[in-house]
């Protein structure tokens, strides 16, 4: 019945094509999920452009020692708005995006629980990240940094309303991540499909409930510092104004207080997303489920206790300086569960290396590494050589783009045939894979060696006695070729669009709910509400004579 | 003369501010635990990446023409299914933690090396004292103390400290301030950074028995010319360095052949930012001149200190370090030349 | 796949899973972010407790006689709201309007006491969100519970118009249950205010 009518309804579109205002009209004003989703991930694609763009500049600035390609104020407005726009405006948007078009999907739901709610969520973030480009309007953006140490914020250093609008577009884009972390969880804790208990929630969903749970208490520091920093500058309040005994530290330990947990908002989905897919790839279910998701809990509790290792240098006492290394590596100890029982879900499996998993391989290849840098900050006394210096910046680009990009690329090649109904070229995901990860190793890797070479992070140029030149060409060589895959990754995503192989309800064989559908999903996504006995509904379904909801 | 030949010395050394290179009891901890550190994460990354590699390979879908796979059964067959473990989950949980324990206590270790309580200055001690304050974009160095003898003579930029030997090491402790924003002090042989924060006193210490010249420079981002902000730290001979102190603590030079040169400086607005020790020229918002010559570099660490930059550098600083505070003043050449000359005479 | 007739094992049945209504937990985790929010404006205002050279300081310029009122006032506004709930359970809605009212007027007496003491502080004693860390953080911290207050009244009184049009029934529990949680909440942190600012700070 229903698939008689989307039929029809796709006959009568090609009839006659809706105007393009109708087709807008219906995007701007929609309250889908679905739609909210690929919007916001359409957003943090084109951010994703534009701060890319950023980064090619800056790379190029420091090809050379003593280099004159851009001044030294053009930097440093590149790095604050790269860092700025890489953290909220593309990598928070497209894990939330995802998010929103699979959640309600695999649990079984019709929609998100707020769906208005979920619309403003959007528009907030989108007009947050046009208020903080707006700052180029000043004359220059914002030259902070993107964690924006006071006093630089105060009107003194910062005199230009640039930092206004910096300030102003992350507060506002915090509420449309507070509303979709809302969301999140009322979806998430009321509208499972029946059947669903807690113990049977598939494992991306379970990430984003504790994802969401950490926006809620993270996000709303930073805004609190915001708005203090918005005081400080209109209305002539002191908080970090040192000149007045503010204090330049307090900011410190609240935007860490937001941004470490940041760190674990922008990769535990990315867990998520990964154990969904290895196990599809290698025809398994995912080892140690239990363990999986107290791993993730755990995670999600220790992260809001270890802020300050961001602040080793600011000279705590040694006692608040061994408590913070103790409980940054206490992370660790989870963070290894998952990769050991990721390891072996596909231990004994049958791998199909289709591009969803060739991501995931690559993200577990390289996330190791950044976990393995990631110790090394985590203590104290090391890091008062490395922090700062571009060993740091190696890391969380090795975490971000090795982590949370190399997941985000794999949730994409997973769900798109869901979201589009056409396959992913295979050999444009092959391109894009392969330079990307060349691309990257050669990008990131000098950085470390750079930094422990004694180069600090933020420098528009630096001295040619110094020895980091080879290293730095090395890393710009290394943007160059990764420049590439993500004209390749768009222009895939486009093409696929009409050329793509059909797909398909189920292309991947998988085990969710969100294959039980059409390809693409009708706006109410199910007929009818699915009932489920186990965390796999669809392996069930496939395998009626030996469910899993024997052996949970 | 000496300066020549450690400025040569510091182009010979191929990584001057690698931290794999310690010169400093601070710095040599870290490079202990940072080798520790790196053979530990080598191995698990060695065991990871392998088992990774290894299922991929060995567990790869082959699709061969006979049909049977490696499982040795139909292709199209899903392989057992294993739910988990918990004797497993409980080794794996048990593994990372004991490396984590262990971890905690080499970090401990080198903590308390590395930051060691900071004795006050006392008759006899060998240390020495200074108080290090940060600007945007340079260093301003007040010494206070060595050897338990009160200083007080302010320079900037290039940091002079007498060498030890194993007998008798000379701790150097620098007592770190901002004027403005965060700033920090990073001279990777000697110690880790330190971060020089406003209303925040900090404390670095270090101490080496290599004389020579160790680079580094800011490493806190700090504004337009946070690049910019190098920083020199001159290892003497303790004879070298009792003569740089002899030197530092008297009053400018005041040669009467350039009285002119003295005069022009005066009249112009030098003197609200730069003082001149024994002169009207009081400023304490840009670094002192009193015994500017004495420096081998100018803006911070940027050009070699000599009369065709400080001319340069007097006409427009921004050609130099573009945005740094000074402005041009569009004095006429031949007042930059007499102030030039003034300058010069600054030993 | 089975050929063979085997009897195909049948799953256990399905027991309904019992939760609060979308719309409860959705506040209930809003409020979670509210409660950061606030704890970071604490934390601030016990962090620069005492760190001002110049004054006033909180025990010259705070009247605990006065708060102690406006304090009582609010506290009670929770068992009005709770008896106001009780009422439109039990669908007595004239019950209802009247404690939705009391709330109100409790809430709107906070506020003004709230307004009286900025004036005698900004008038009389000159402390401005300016003057020093008292005043900045003071005022933050005592404005944002007073703008949360403030959007508390205005919801009330949105639904106390509904109310007086009859449009409010005992189906609407659901609808009314969020609104009271808020308010709880608000209760709940001016408390932690009031000992913060009131008792320990002054």
């Amino acid at each position: 019945m229903a698939v008689a009518e989307r039929q029809l309804d796709m006959a009568s579109q090609a009839a006659a094509r809706p105007a393009w205002t109708a087709v807008l009209h219906d995007w701007v004003t929609s309250a889908d999920h679905k739609k909210i989703g690929i919007m916001y991930i359409l957003m943090g694609t084109v951010f994703l452009v534009i701060a890319g763009a950023q980064a090619l500049v800056m790379r190029w600035q420091l090809v050379y020692a003593r280099h004159d390609f851009v001044s030294p104020d053009v930097f440093n407005q590149l790095f604050t708005m790269h860092g700025t726009t890489m953290v909220f405006f593309v990598g928070m948007p497209m894990i939330i995006g995802m998010a929103n078009y699979v959640v309600p999907l695999q649990i079984g739901a019709r929609d998100m629980a707020f769906p208005r709610l979920n619309a403003l969520g959007f528009w907030l973030t989108l007009f947050g990240g046009l208020l903080v480009y707006f700052s180029y309007a000043t004359g220059g953006a914002p030259a902070l940094g993107w964690f924006a140490y006071s006093p630089l914020t105060t009107k003194t250093f910062a005199r230009s309303a640039a930092t206004d609008f910096w300030a102003l577009g992350l507060i506002v884009s915090g509420f449309g991540t507070i509303a979709a972390g809302v969301n999140f969880v009322a979806t998430i804790v009321t509208m499972r499909a029946p059947g669903m208990t807690f113990r049977k929630i598939p494992f991306y969903p379970w990430t984003i409930l504790w994802t969401s749970v950490q926006i809620l208490i993270a996000i709303p520091p930073l805004t609190a510092a915001l708005i203090m920093v918005m005081f400080d500058r209109q209305l002539g309040a002191h908080f970090f104004d040192p000149q007045n005994n503010g204090s330049a530290v307090l900011w410190q330990h609240l935007f860490w207080f937001f941004g470490h947990p940041e760190v674990y908002i922008l990769i535990l989905p990315i867990f998520g997303i990964v154990s969904e897919v290895i196990p599809v790839f290698s025809r398994k279910v995912l080892f140690g489920y239990e363990f999986m998701a107290a791993a993730t809990m755990a995670i999600a509790f220790i992260s809001l206790g270890v802020w300050a290792h961001h602040m080793f240098v600011i000279g705590m006492s040694r006692t608040l300086d061994m408590y913070f290394a103790v409980a940054s590596l206490l992370v660790s100890i989870p963070t290894g569960i998952k990769f050991f029982n990721w390891l072996a879900t596909m231990y004994g499996g049958r791998i199909s290396m289709d591009s969803p998993m060739l991501f995931c391989m690559g993200f577990l290849a390289m996330f190791l590494i950044g976990g393995l840098t990631g110790i090394m900050l985590a203590l104290a006394p090391f890091d008062f050589q490395l922090s700062d210096s571009y060993f740091v910046v190696g890391h969380f680009h090795w975490v971000l783009i090795g982590g949370t990009l190399f997941g985000l690329f794999a949730g994409f090649h997973y769900w798109y045939p869901k979201a589009t109904g056409r396959m992913l070229s295979e050999r444009m995901a092959k391109w894009q894979f392969w330079l990307l990860l060349i691309g990257f190793f050669l990008t990131f890797g000098p950085m470390h060696i750079s930094g422990m070479l004694g180069m600090p992070r933020r420098i528009f140029t630096y001295e040619a006695d110094r020895g980091w030149e080879l290293w730095n060409q090395i890393s710009t060589i290394g943007a160059f070729i990764q420049a590439p895959s993500y004209v390749i990754f768009v222009w895939n995503l486009v093409w696929s669009l009409r050329h793509g192989r059909p797909a398909g309800d189920d292309p991947w064989d998988a085990y969710t709910l969100e294959w039980a559908t059409t390809s693409p999903p009708p706006a109410y996504n199910f007929d009818q509400l699915p009932v489920v006995h186990s965390r796999r509904p669809l392996w069930d379904a496939k395998h009626p004579d030996d469910p899993d909801w024997q052996y949970e | 003369m000496d300066g020549l030949v450690l400025l040569a010395n510091s182009a010979a050394q191929a990584d001057p501010t690698s931290i794999f290179e310690p010169a400093s009891p601070p710095a040599e901890s870290i490079r202990t635990l940072a080798i520790l550190v790196f053979v530990i994460a080598l191995f698990i990354f060695f065991v990871v990446e392998f088992i990774l590699f290894y299922s991929i390979w060995r567990f790869r879908r082959r699709k061969q023409a006979g049909g049977a796979d490696q499982a040795g059964g139909d292709p199209t067959a899903e392989p057992p299914q294993v739910y988990g473990s918990k004797p497993i989950e409980v080794a794996w949980t048990a593994a990372p933690a004991l490396i984590v324990f262990v971890l905690v206590l080499v970090a401990a270790r080198t903590l308390w090396e590395v930051k060691p309580d900071v004795p006050t200055p006392s008759p006899g001690d060998n240390a020495l004292y200074v108080t290090a304050i940060g600007h945007q974009w340079w260093w301003e160095f007040h010494y206070t103390s060595y050897n338990g003898e009160p200083l007080d003579f302010i320079t900037a930029n290039e940091l002079h400290v007498p060498v030890g030997d194993d007998g008798t090491p000379r701790p150097v402790y620098l007592t770190l301030l901002s004027a403005d924003v965060i700033h920090s002090f990073w001279v990777p042989r000697l110690a880790g950074k330190l971060d020089l924060i406003p209303g925040v006193t900090n404390t670095l210490w270090f101490q080496t028995t290599e004389p020579g010249l160790y680079l580094g420079q800011c490493a806190e981002y700090c504004g337009t010319q946070h690049a910019g902000m190098l920083l020199r730290v001159y290892v003497d001979t303790p004879d070298d360095f009792e003569t740089w102190l002899a030197n530092q603590r008297k009053p400018a030079v005041d040669d009467p052949a350039v009285a002119e040169g003295k005069a022009a400086f005066l009249s112009e607005s030098c003197i609200n930012c730069h003082r001149v020790r024994g002169t009207p020229a009081a400023g304490t918002y840009a670094p002192d001149l009193t015994h500017l010559m004495s420096r081998e570099t100018l803006a911070s660490g940027l050009v070699p200190n000599d009369r065709e930059n400080l001319r340069k550098w007097i006409n427009n600083p921004h050609d130099i370090k573009e945005g740094c505070l000074m402005p041009a003043f569009g004095l006429s050449p031949e007042k930059l030349d007499l102030i030039v000359d003034y300058l010069a005479t600054l030993k | 796949m089975s050929a063979q007739a085997v009897a195909l094992p049948t799953p256990p049945p399905i027991e309904p899973e019992r939760t609060l209504p979308p719309a409860l937990w959705g506040t209930i985790a809003f409020l979670v972010s509210e409660g950061a929010f606030f704890a970071t404006l604490i934390v601030s205002y016990i962090t620069f407790l005492n760190r001002d050279i110049t004054g006033p300081t909180p025990a010259e310029v705070l009247s605990l006689s006065l708060v102690a009122v406006t304090t009582t006032c609010l506290l009670s506004s929770s068992f009005t709201i709770h008896a106001a709930e009780k009422a439109l359970k039990r669908g007595a809605l004239g019950g209802f309007t009247f404690w939705w009212a009391v709330t109100i007027a409790l809430g709107i007496a906070f506020l003004a006491g709230t307004a009286y003491e900025w004036t005698g502080l900004i008038r009389d004693d000159g402390l401005t969100i300016n003057t020093n860390l008292f005043g900045t953080t003071f005022y933050t911290l005592v404005g944002f519970h007073a703008f949360h207050v403030t959007v508390g009244v205005i919801v009330m009184l949105t639904i106390l118009g509904l109310a007086l049009r009859h449009k409010v029934t005992a189906q609407q529990e659901n609808a009314i249950a969020p609104v009271a949680l808020y308010w709880h909440f608000v209760d709940g942190v001016w408390i932690v205010v009031f000992l913060v600012v009131y008792i320990i700070g002054r």
